[in-house]
């Protein structure tokens, strides 16, 4: 069972709090594909990503950032239960889409980078600790279905 | 994951820019990665003060980075370059090769939030590839 402090949840509430879901998201999706671009192999529905500019503009790989951040954000309002929250979308991840889930973790930190850009000095050490506890349990609650 | 011509460029003139403040980032990289990464304390449990901060994370911060920065001089040939700085961490250190990859990750952590503007996706990669083979380039006398 994962136990949260009081300043661990303050702290991860504060950074959601400080997002623009419809910017960060697109972002981390954007970076994950760039710098890990065998990641594109889950995406070869979303028409051309054949370089950095392409990908950057386009609209569904923006559109599925968004539905990620959106899905962290159910995780962060149902912190003390996230494995039972993630359950279905842990079995679509492994029998549906098929991803493998070491690239959730590369995910995990393209998004931290763009947050850690986005908040600047105001992502502490602390901030990240906890922030990088919190993804780490949401990888492990999508996980939890592959066998 | 070679890096290509491309990749050694951006590099070189990222690290032109960063080149001023990069004592700053050496210690707050490896100030970061020792708060968010606690099991990479048992390495310095010589050292009374593990805290952003702290003298000791403050030296020993500008020293890997001091290295770092070397290295990118040093891109054409980084397993002969970063030779004895491998026999070292080999023989001597004995640092699990794992935590190579967690302390690049806290120094790309502390450049995005310093150069917000200036590290894009493209030289984010760039980056990442090369503190990969800077690493692999440290492990390189483990066995």
């Amino acid at each position: 069972m994962v136990v949260w402090t009081k300043q661990e949840r303050a702290c991860i509430q504060d950074i959601f709090s400080k997002l623009n879901y419809e910017d960060t998201g697109p972002k981390a999706l954007q970076r994950t594909l760039i710098v890990y671009p065998w990641t594109q192999r889950y995406f070869t529905s979303f028409g051309n990503l054949y370089n950095a500019e392409a990908i950057m503009s386009n609209q569904k790989v923006a559109a599925h950032g968004t539905i990620i951040l959106h899905g962290l954000d159910r995780a962060m309002k149902n912190m003390d239960d996230i494995k039972s929250t993630y359950a279905q979308l842990s079995m679509l991840h492994s029998e549906k889409l098929h991803v493998d889930p070491d690239n959730f973790r590369l995910l995990a930190d393209c998004l931290t980078i763009v947050i850690a850009a986005t908040m600047g000095t105001s992502f502490t050490a602390d901030a990240q600790a906890a922030w990088q506890k919190f993804l780490a349990v949401v990888v492990s609650a999508l996980c939890r279905q592959y066998h | 994951m070679s890096l290509t011509a491309k990749d050694k460029a951006v590099v070189k003139a990222f690290w032109g820019k960063i080149a001023s403040k990069a004592d700053a980032i050496g210690e707050e990289a490896l100030g970061r990665m020792l708060t968010v990464y606690p099991q990479t304390k048992i390495y310095f449990a010589h050292w009374p003060d593990h805290s952003l901060g702290s003298a000791q994370v403050k030296k020993h911060g500008e020293t890997v980075m001091g290295a770092i920065t070397a290295a990118v001089g040093k891109m054409d040939d980084l397993i002969g370059g970063l030779s004895s700085l491998s026999d070292l961490h080999a023989t001597k250190l004995r640092v699990d090769p794992g935590n190579f990859k967690i302390l690049s990750h806290n120094i790309l952590v502390t450049l995005a939030i310093n150069f917000p503007a200036d590290f894009t996706a493209e030289v984010h990669v760039a980056v990442d590839k090369f503190l990969a083979a800077l690493s692999a380039a440290l492990a390189d006398k483990y066995r």
